[in-house]
């Protein structure tokens, strides 16, 4: 809890924490559980009800710390005309239990698809050799 | 009246000056400025199809079902976010409408279960008659794909389910919980597709969270996917009575919504001036007692408190009552004779029984519970202002700025009150809160007092009188409204003396425990904060200063020109129903209706030539001093209607020992309570449910209570004080509360305009109803005080007698929770326990630790009068030094500890300090256990037909 409480008293001056608050613990603890959701709660004057439905608002906050790495696939409309589809079943057995592969709608690059990401960097005009490799190297 | 549902508006009233004329379907409608489309469609009888919207929350613009057409402007805008403007032409029924309106429902539709002829909201739904208003009559999209059917149903709420299938997700709850009950308990989970009602994390279920159980979510849903457990038993209601709640002194109204004589469920009203449709736990959920296993609806009787009770029909247990009674009376004359009123009784029953005692019994021995809840009020707003009653009504709160609240608990004791005034501190209203405990408005969601002045119990006046002289010295006194208004030598010397440097708060922190530094910020705040506005409650008047603290109160107030209109004032939270009106009805010894003194021979002369009886010149007997006269041998017989003293009157050992004393002790109540283990007589009463009358809450507001059903002892309260009145040969013969009002209103001139016709007809009436106020009034002493000219006292803190010392070295305070309700004879009785189960003792972690105890550990509670066991609660919402607890269980008779110290005016028992002590335990105290025993023994009804085969 302590980790929690510095994160929050570093917000502390900001108008609208929440959001910031929420990023440093997902990003420094690895997920927002329902104890980090009712302290941060407490110390910033609001529900746990609050807390809980913006935690559970935004794909990008986790309720169980998940250490695998992420791979980020988009399957929106564009990514769809361009192939990704019919790539999702090697993906998946590239990806095994080992790394987890999120469904995402739209990394805005369009016109070079199909796309994914994996952590800050974008990778565009992906086949499927070029995106199971993506994954096992990830 | 038949079953209609309470009209719905769609979105809130506005309030404005100025107003907007336009044009509905070719009809002209004319509302105020800001007013929605929909609310203006509603108020001229039409109505637009809308599922998102109601009219306690704020509008939402989500379910996308009330689109209408504007002529030049584009698109089909949602009514209940666009505002009308002057000359706007409407049009909310066309083709295009039409097919929208259905395409839309036709979704709502394709993942809503279609079993409404078994769905407890059938013919209830607002999602039924919006389907029946689109003219849906097909439904493309089957259940093959994604869905939310077969879903769980939340049900851990005694009182209500949560059943997600049934929920289209408009977060009407979500918002209702936000904006009317200001708890924000609940929340929409995730998005999209996945978009749930959730009560908090994930971990969280209805009973678990933060929910307060307000009903107000129920209330908002228009599905039945939040549902009264009582209508899905039931059914749906047949007709519905308005009547008014039997709980605090807020006074809600409610519709009691039935089926036969069977309540399904109690509705906050949405016309109701006190709770303007809002409600809590108890007044909506907890009336399950009225139809309990414990009810006693037989009357009663024994010789001698030894003996079991035995069953009697009314007419021997009257005429056995009446003959006990006269026979004392002609061996120990009339003074040895006395009654209690109740406050939780109407306005109407607590006229009869002090008509009964002073007309019948023939002394001034009568009393109320009152006496040690509010009395130093009557005492000390009569000195200062002229009159024993608050200053304002509720919606006085939305125009505060500053809000003082010293000694309440608003939020556990007052829940409807306590929404209204959190909603306004939300718009940003500041809070100072003097209260030796960080109750819930010191910091909860939201919320945050700018100042928490935690003072050690039973220095209220000290800290007062130290916010006095900053406001004195600092040269912050209104000197404009002093002049105009006050006594100005009274006001002198109350400036001299609290100007003196023995008042500053530096010279007073050792003994308040005040930082002085936050107590002149206090008052700074106070005084210059804009229209200040001081609500208080029990933690005022039970002290050995109560009535001095009332007084400082009102100097603080008066002082600071906060008294006269809406946004100020000083502001009794009454705890029971009907305190105010108690106190009104001429319950106190020494006063007649409208607080007349006894003494004075042209009252008392009116009262004779009515009622045609000679009455006592002098005051009667308080509570206490019956008790003690009972002791001596000097007072024999007590009629007590509907008060359980044994259990809430302080140092209860004192209590059983005056009440063993007398030869006749008639106890008139629901339940076999605690004084009735004393008793001979027991004279089963009436619930609110069965009896019509009125009740008077804390802004003075008199409001009908209607029947709606038999009584199931076969009489009402004030029924049975008129057998017992006619047994002793006064020949009343009052057919229905509403001659004793007249009665009232031809005996007491502030209530001279008040009949039972137009309380009926407007609803309520707050007196004064006069010539003066022919309305009533709202807000007192707005051109003058009643008195004249407000009257300053100079309030000397003098401290308890009551001191801790090394062998007591904590200090005991006593208070409400939000489930329970004072002795818990009605709470205790229904599914409130799930919340509360027991009391508790609340101790700061240091003393806990310097005694070995940790959280949930039971303990003794010994003071110098008694002592008693219970389970702790470590918590630092209480100072070092300080514990506190409630009194909600007889197991517990946490007045057992408290003692017979009271106010100096007023004897309103000192609860709020006993110095204490708490040691580990392992069991119940002897005390306890004889209690208990006697209790077991006490309670034996013997039924001589037992045993016998049945006919």
């Amino acid at each position: 809890m302590d980790r929690i409480d510095q994160i929050v008293a570093r917000h502390a001056d900001r108008e609208g924490p929440l959001l910031p608050i929420l990023h440093d613990v997902q990003a420094e603890l690895g997920a927002i559980d329902t104890a980090a959701e009712t302290r941060i709660a407490y110390l910033l004057n609001l529900t746990r009800a609050e807390v809980h439905g913006v935690v559970s608002f935004y794909h990008d906050f986790r309720a169980e710390p998940d250490p695998r790495p992420v791979v980020q696939v988009c399957r929106a409309e564009a990514c769809q005309a361009r192939g990704i589809e019919a790539m999702m079943p090697a993906v998946a057995a590239a990806a095994g239990d080992r790394v987890r592969v999120e469904t995402v709608y739209c990394l805005g690059l369009c016109s070079v698809g199909p796309n994914a990401r994996i952590g800050d960097d974008l990778h565009a005009r992906l086949d499927e050799g070029a995106l199971t490799k993506l994954v096992e190297r990830a | 009246m038949g079953y209609a549902k309470q009209p719905d508006f769609g979105t809130p009233e506005v309030r404005s000056d100025h107003t907007v004329t336009l044009s509905i379907d070719g009809r002209e409608v004319t509302v105020p400025e800001g007013t929605s489309v929909m609310r203006a469609a509603a108020e001229i009888g039409g109505d637009i199809p809308k599922l998102c919207a109601t009219d306690m929350v704020k509008s939402f613009g989500s379910c996308r079902l009330c689109l209408v057409e504007v002529e030049g402007m584009r698109g089909t805008p949602a009514s209940c976010t666009t505002p009308v403007t002057e000359g706007m032409v409407v049009k909310t029924q066309t083709p295009r409408l039409e097919k929208l309106r259905r395409g839309v429902m036709e979704l709502y539709i394709s993942d809503h279960p279609l079993d409404c002829l078994t769905c407890s909201a059938n013919n209830d739904c607002e999602l039924q008659d919006a389907a029946a208003e689109v003219g849906l009559r097909d439904v493309r999209y089957g259940y093959d794909g994604a869905h939310h059917l077969g879903q769980v149903p939340d049900l851990s709420n005694p009182y209500f389910l949560f059943a997600p299938d049934k929920c289209i997700v408009c977060s009407r709850c979500v918002r209702a919980c936000d904006e009317v009950q200001g708890t924000l308990a609940l929340t929409v989970e995730a998005r999209g597709f996945d978009s749930k009602i959730s009560a908090g994390t994930a971990k969280d279920d209805f009973l678990s969270s933060e929910c307060v159980s307000c009903g107000a979510c129920v209330q908002a849903c228009p599905t039945s996917a939040l549902m009264e457990k009582s209508v899905k038993q039931h059914g749906k209601p047949e007709r519905s009575v308005v009547t008014t709640c039997a709980y605090c002194g807020v006074g809600c109204t409610f519709r009691a919504e039935m089926r036969g004589e069977q309540l399904v469920r109690m509705v906050p009203w949405k016309e109701g001036k006190a709770n303007r449709g809002h409600s809590c736990v108890k007044g909506r959920f907890a009336w399950g007692y009225a139809n309990h296993k414990d009810r006693i609806t037989s009357p009663m009787i024994r010789d001698s408190i030894d003996e079991p009770w035995r069953e009697v029909s009314w007419a021997e247990a009257i005429s056995y009552t009446a003959g006990r009674l006269k026979d004392i009376r002609a061996q120990h004359g009339a003074r040895a004779l006395g009654g209690i009123t109740s406050s939780r009784c109407t306005n109407e029953e607590t006229f009869l029984v002090q008509k009964l005692v002073r007309g019948g019994f023939g002394s001034n021995n009568v009393d109320t519970c009152a006496r040690v809840c509010h009395s130093p009020t009557g005492y000390g707003l009569k000195t200062t202002f002229g009159t024993s009653a608050g200053t304002q009504d509720f919606d006085s709160v939305e125009h505060s700025d500053v809000i003082l609240v010293i000694g309440a608990n608003p939020t556990d004791a007052h829940p409807v009150f306590a929404s209204r005034m959190k909603r306004r501190l939300r718009e940003g209203a500041k809070l100072i809160v003097i209260d030796p405990r960080r109750i819930d408005l010191v910091r909860s969601p939201h919320i945050e007092a700018a100042h928490h002045l935690p003072l050690q119990p039973g220095t209220n006046v000290a800290v007062l009188t130290a916010m006095a002289h900053v406001i004195v010295t600092e040269g912050l006194v209104d000197t404009q409204f002093v002049a105009e208004r006050c006594e100005v030598d009274a006001f002198e010397d109350w400036a001299r003396f609290v100007a003196d440097e023995s008042h500053s708060p530096e010279r007073l922190e050792p003994v308040t425990r005040v930082p002085a530094e936050e107590l002149r910020a206090a008052a700074r705040l106070f005084a210059t904060g804009g229209n200040g506005a001081i609500y208080y409650g029990l933690g005022v008047t039970e002290h050995s200063q109560g009535s001095s603290t009332v007084m400082a109160i009102a100097n603080l107030a008066m002082a600071t020109g906060n008294i006269g209109r809406p946004g100020v004032g000083v502001n009794p939270l009454r705890g029971q129903n009907n305190v105010q009106g108690a106190c009104d009805m001429g319950s106190f010894p020494h006063e007649l209706s409208g607080y007349r003194h006894i003494s004075d021979a042209e009252t008392r002369a009116l009262f004779e030539s009515d009622w045609g009886v000679t009455l006592d010149a002098e005051p009667g007997l308080r509570i206490n001093n019956m008790l003690d006269a009972a002791v001596d041998g000097t007072f024999r017989a007590i009629y007590i209607q509907g008060e359980d003293i044994l259990q809430s009157d302080p140092d209860t050992k004192h209590v059983a020992a005056g009440l063993e004393a007398m030869d006749c002790v008639i106890v008139h109540d629901l339940f076999l309570n605690e004084t009735a283990n004393y008793a001979h007589v027991f004279l089963p009463g009436s619930t609110f449910l069965e009896k019509d009358g009125t009740f008077t809450n804390a802004e003075r507001r008199i409001q009908p209570v209607r029947r709606v059903m038999d009584p199931a002892n076969g009489y009402e309260d004030w029924q049975v004080t008129q057998l017992l009145a006619n047994a002793m040969g006064l020949g009343w013969d009052y057919g229905h509360p509403s001659e004793i009002l007249t009665e009232i209103a031809r005996l007491t001139p502030t209530f001279a305009g008040v009949t039972w016709e137009r309380l009926c007809e407007e609803g309520s009436l707050q007196w004064p109803v006069n010539e003066a106020n022919p309305d009533g009034a709202p807000v007192m002493h707005v051109d003058g005080f009643v008195r004249g000219k407000g009257h300053f006292v100079v309030t000397e803190y003098v401290p308890t007698d009551e001191k801790a010392g090394p062998r007591f070295p904590l200090l005991l305070t006593t208070g409400r929770i939000l489930s329970q309700y004072n002795v818990g004879a009605q709470t205790r009785r229904t599914a409130n326990t799930a919340w509360h189960p027991e009391d508790l003792l609340e101790m700061h972690p240091t003393d806990a630790e310097n005694r070995g105890l940790n959280d949930g550990d039971w303990v003794r509670l010994a003071s110098r009068k008694g002592e008693t066991t219970l389970r702790i609660k470590v918590t630092d919402r209480v100072a070092p030094g300080v514990v506190y607890t409630t009194f909600h269980h007889p197991e517990t008779q946490a007045n057992v500890v408290t003692t017979d110290f009271s106010d100096w005016a007023t004897n309103c028992p000192e609860y709020k300090v006993t110095a204490v002590q708490v040691s580990a335990s392992n069991g119940p105290t002897d005390w306890q256990e004889d209690y208990a025993d006697l209790a077991e023994r006490s309670r034996r009804i013997s039924h001589e037909a037992e045993g016998e085969p049945a006919e």
